[in-house]
């Protein structure tokens, strides 16, 4: 009977059936997700886009390749889809008119710096499509802020110079003791910002896109609705009240959410496995954190845009937060009835 | 709303290829080697010797100590030999092997397979009637019945529980004895009530077995104290402590058993046992066992007799089909691998497995990506990645604060892993040590 | 400009000052007396904190060392009678000479000798294996090669070797701390008496079926026959469970019962060859050549 075995037959210890996920499948899942945010980046900033985008992509997956490969020694590991992810991100949060050498250097430093030095995928404390990101906004200051205008496929690469944020508009105009009212007479309406009709970074100006890409990611059960929600949701809070205390001091909520790299970061970078609880409790405690360091700088401090400084400081705290909000153990209050 | 238990769980195929097959009997082996540790506590003490004659229901293995079992022939023939053999433990373990000849039970059986209702005997001759069938869990723990019915002081049982969940993908053993011996079920289920003295009898039934949950409603229309429940269908909804949180939304403590909150369970196939020992005087000498799997031929259910050796049953249903890499005792999800079909049927076999090569061997693993999966499955609320970290550290006394002996042992975990990583492997390793160091420190 | 200066000069300087006077203060009050004896053993000691002596570390062993009315059953098996000595004549106590040990792997049930049966697909870990079944083998005494012990060992004396899927013993790194001992599931690795020039019989099997038995699943197990038990003139094997034992205490390492081994089973490491009047009665077996392969591993 056994010769029709032609192979050893394997013994291992349960279970013997496995689901279908893997590291892969989950990093093409985000992928997905992405594809909406990316098109309307094609149709408001032209080919920069795809250039910025698969420089990213491209240098994170050699920068990956070669450190695992010949200074860790270990098997490289980029099929598992992290560094596109990665580079996908890191593209998504820069301006298209951004000299491509920095996408590379920035790459590098996701890479490398966010991602390696800990050990590769599953030991960095931080996000590395962030810290790569933050790098060149501290380093490069100029570059990262200045936006293009959205002109579609007629964006100019080289001399756009206008077009500032709307938070930017915002931190300006205040800073000027400028009303609320006439700030708001340069920045368009909510309705066109919800399309992505605003400068910005290439992935995070089309609120609508990054939606679809939240539902998507919500259905696929790829991430839980605990981190967007509550980021998103202490934003608006605090910003409502700080808009209806004193209206011509601060933008209204609805302002805040579309704008800047909100959705983006609450959606896609905030959630990143590695670097985000693993409990609900812990989930909603770490939104929390990022809406309100998010708010606080955006309204008090040097930058417009607070989301980033929000994610890189709220990853540190992650251990703390998975040491104290361990899931609800089994059996572990006896309730009877 | 189906009632079902609250945290974590998955979804895996059922593919309950059997489920329409009616048990069939099979032909009795040319010899059968009958363990004398088919449970979990002591081994049973041989009574026979190489060369006696035994008879079909007698004794060949007496209990020894509170936590064991008594072993039954399951033919009639001369013994072989007692010595150790391969069983599904992975290990050679005392057996006694038989001879078969010809079939002559012994007298005090009844053999009619009248339908005996009336329940004429006290609850603790029902328990020693148990006790002497040597009835044990048939779920596959192979716990012995008699201790789970011997309620301790202070404690007292309400609520007791027949498990007809068979969560399991691929088993439908337990599913055709409730379509077939449905009667007897019950009967047997409100001998164990009796015994324990418990007004309140609940039969829970996953919703992917409409016809068996119709069945038994039927039936136990006319037992008021009596009533089935649909189960949602999500593994490990026949676990224990699931069962029971789902059932009655008690929940058993950590490190506690089903007792401490009132109730006990009991499996179809122990109720149907239990139904044969106390209105039969038949002891526990056979049982259902499933043979699937995605390339068997005849996926069937068999009853066998206890000590068959599993070729036979693999070879009833068809053969072994050419491209198995895998054997398992049990189910795909907390089943035993083996590394040989000459392993004899126990008395918590099942069913048998036969995977196919191709999806026999583990992917390759790769880092955690901590994305929480393990955590929100653990039907125990328990971190799986952590614990498998904290075991491959060796530091065991967090392992131990992060309730790894409360693992079930469902697998859950390790299914659902992205990364394939052997999460349970390591929990077992860590419970396996902590609860050395536990017996140390004793 | 320069007032600036200045006051932050002074107040920070003032700051460490006022820091200092808190350390010393807190440093005064919590301080704990510690025998200075402990440190001096622990100097001694060859802070390899490997647990051989049975405690989790030199300085706890040293502490121990210091309580310690007599040095009965304290021994450190890094630094030998040699460090045991010092130690005792700076505490004004007596230490007793103990035999040196080396650990030995008792199975030699290489791929060649003992058919893979099956294929373990798990986590690499032999405990796992060990808890799971009998191994990829039908052995369920032998080495489930997974190298559990060579993770343990701290003094890198041991490797797998690929070719029989053992693992190996350096014995001049060996310092019988035990760690593989304690790692070893199945309790294949014993802790012998090491004599001269490393010399060792031993036989490298822990099969306790029966010998028919366990010869189908490997050529080189102890079949329990007694031939070697038969042949000693000291007493110095065991018969046990199908399975000799050679007390490494009693054998003169006389190298009789080598020869008379059906299988091969017992070992002889690190002696000369034997003269050819022997050899020649002696069985051309595959023993021989396991013992050579050892001696040049070593």
């Amino acid at each position: 009977m056994y010769e029709k075995i032609n192979k050893l037959i394997t013994v291992s210890p349960s279970p013997h059936v496995h689901s279908a996920g893997s590291t892969q499948k989950l990093m093409t899942g985000v992928l997905i997700a992405l594809i909406p945010a990316f098109v309307i980046g094609i149709i408001m900033f032209g080919w920069g886009t795809l250039i910025v985008t698969g420089v990213a992509v491209i240098s994170c997956l050699v920068f990956e390749y070669v450190i695992q490969k010949y200074l860790l020694k270990k098997e490289p590991s980029v099929t598992d889809g992290s560094a596109v992810v990665t580079g996908v991100l890191l593209a998504f949060s820069l301006p298209v008119n951004i000299p491509f050498w920095l996408v590379i250097l920035g790459s590098l430093v996701a890479i490398g710096v966010g991602k390696m030095t800990f050990g590769g995928l599953g030991n960095n404390p931080f996000n590395p499509a962030l810290v790569g990101r933050v790098f060149l906004f501290i380093s490069f200051p100029v570059q990262l802020t200045t936006w293009p205008a959205p002109k579609g496929f007629g964006t100019s690469l080289t001399d756009a110079i206008t077009g500032a944020t709307p938070l930017g508009i915002i931190k300006e105009g205040l800073r000027n003791s400028d009303s609320m009212d006439t700030i708001m007479q340069n920045i368009r309406s909510s309705k066109e910002m919800l399309y992505g009709h605003m400068g910005g970074s290439l992935g995070e100006v089309a609120a609508i896109a990054l939606a679809i890409g939240f539902i998507y990611l919500i259905m696929k059960k790829i991430i839980t609705w605990h981190i967007p929600i509550t980021i998103l949701g202490t934003i608006a809070l605090f910003t409502g009240i700080m808009w209806l205390i004193e209206p011509t001091q601060n933008a209204s909520p609805v302002f805040h959410l579309l704008t800047g790299g909100a959705i983006l970061g609450a959606i896609f970078m905030a959630t990143d496995y590695v670097t985000s609880p693993m409990t609900p409790k812990g989930m909603i405690i770490f939104g929390v954190g990022i809406g309100l360091i998010t708010v606080v700088i955006r309204r008090f401090g040097a930058y417009p845009e607070g989301i980033q400084f929000g994610i890189l400081i709220m990853n540190a705290f992650v251990p703390l937060i998975n040491s104290y909000f361990k899931p609800k153990r089994f059996g572990e209050e006896v309730k009877n009835g | 709303m189906l009632k079902s238990f609250p945290r974590g769980g998955v979804h895996p195929a059922e593919n309950k290829f059997s489920a329409g097959n009616q048990i069939t009997k099979l032909p009795l082996p040319k010899t059968v080697t009958i363990p004398l540790s088919q449970h979990i506590g002591t081994p049973a003490e041989p009574t026979v010797q190489r060369g006696d004659m035994v008879k079909t229901g007698q004794l060949i293995g007496k209990y020894k100590g509170f936590v064991s079992s008594n072993i039954h022939s399951s033919v009639s023939g001369k013994v072989l030999k007692v010595d150790k053999a391969l069983d599904s433990s992975g290990y050679k373990r005392t057996s006694v092997v038989i001879e078969v000849n010809e079939d002559i039970w012994i007298t005090k059986i009844d053999r009619s397979s009248d339908l005996r209702k009336e329940i004429t005997v006290s609850g603790d001759e029902i328990i020693n009637k148990i006790l002497d069938a040597g009835i044990v869990g048939m779920g596959g723990a192979a716990f012995p019945s008699h201790v789970k019915m011997s309620v301790p002081k202070g404690k007292k049982c309400d609520i007791l529980i027949l498990n007809g969940v068979e969560c399991e993908p691929y088993l439908t053993s337990d599913h055709r004895l409730m379509l077939e011996k449905g009667e007897e079920i019950l009967v047997g289920f409100r001998l164990v009530m009796k015994a324990l003295n418990v007004k309140k009898g609940m039969v829970g039934i996953e919703n992917n077995k409409p016809d068996a949950i119709s069945h038994l409603s039927q039936i136990a229309q006319q037992y008021p104290e009596l009533e089935v429940f649909p189960l949602k269908v999500k593994y490990p909804q026949g676990g224990e402590k699931q069962l029971i949180k789902a059932l009655t939304g008690r929940e058993v403590p950590s490190g506690g058993l089903p007792i401490d909150v009132g109730v006990v369970v009991h499996n179809i196939g122990t109720a149907y046992a239990v139904y044969d020992a106390v209105q039969k005087n038949k002891p526990l000498i056979e049982r259902v066992v499933t043979v699937t799997g995605n390339d068997v031929k005849k996926p069937s259910n068999f009853l066998v007799r206890i000590g068959t050796p599993l070729n036979q049953l693999v070879e009833a249903a068809g053969g072994i089909p050419a491209q198995t890499g895998k054997i398992v005792n049990g189910g795909p999800m907390m089943g035993k691998a083996m590394n040989s079909l000459e392993v004899p049927v126990t008395k918590g076999t099942s069913g048998i497995l036969l995977i196919p090569e191709k999806e026999s061997k583990r992917k390759p693993f790769r880092p955690c990506i901590r994305c929480a999966k393990c955590i929100s499955v653990c039907p125990m609320g328990l971190e799986p990645f952590l614990l498998m970290t904290l075991t491959e550290k060796e530091i065991f006394d967090r392992v131990e604060k992060d309730k790894a002996l409360d693992c079930i042992e469902c697998g859950s975990c390790s299914y659902i892993c992205p990364a394939n990583r052997p999460l349970l492997d390591y929990i077992r390793l860590g419970k396996f040590r902590v609860g050395q160091i536990i017996r140390n420190r004793k | 400009m320069n007032s600036v200066l200045l006051f932050t000069i002074i107040s920070l300087s003032l700051l460490g000052l006022i820091a200092a006077l808190i350390l010393y203060f807190i440093a005064q009050k919590f301080k704990v007396y510690e025998d200075p004896r402990i440190d001096k053993v622990e100097d001694i000691l060859p802070s390899a904190n490997c647990g051989g002596c049975g405690f989790p570390g030199c300085r706890n062993f040293a502490e121990v060392l210091v309580k310690a009315d007599t040095f009965d059953d304290l021994f450190c098996p890094v630094g030998g009678n040699e460090v045991m000595a010092q130690a005792a004549a700076l505490l004004g106590k007596e230490a007793i000479e103990v035999d040196p040990k080396v650990a030995v792997v008792r199975c030699s049930g290489s791929f060649e000798h003992r058919p893979r049966t099956n294929f373990y697909d798990g986590a690499s870990n032999c405990t796992i294996v060990h808890n799971l079944y009998t191994g990829d083998t039908d052995c369920p005494f032998g080495c489930v090669s997974l190298g559990e012990c060579v993770d343990a060992c701290d003094f890198e004396a041991m490797y797998m070797d690929e070719k029989t899927g053992l693992p190996v013993i350096i014995d001049e790194k060996c310092v019988a701390c035990g760690a593989c001992v304690e790692a070893c599931p199945r309790d294949i690795i014993e802790l012998r008496k090491r004599n001269k020039k490393d010399r060792k019989i031993f036989v490298s099997c822990i099969n306790e079926d029966k010998g028919g038995i366990a010869k189908q699943y490997c050529a080189v197990t102890c079949t329990g026959c007694t031939k070697c038990f038969k042949v000693c003139e000291y007493d110095a094997i065991i018969m046990n469970n199908n399975l000799a034992f050679i007390d490494s205490e009693k054998c003169k390492l006389c190298r009789k019962c080598v020869t008379e081994c059906p299988t091969n089973a017992i070992h002889e490491i690190n002696f000369p060859p034997r003269r050819i009047k022997i050899e020649t009665e002696a069985k051309p077996g595959e023993g021989e050549q396991i013992s050579t392969k050892k001696v040049s591993n070593n």
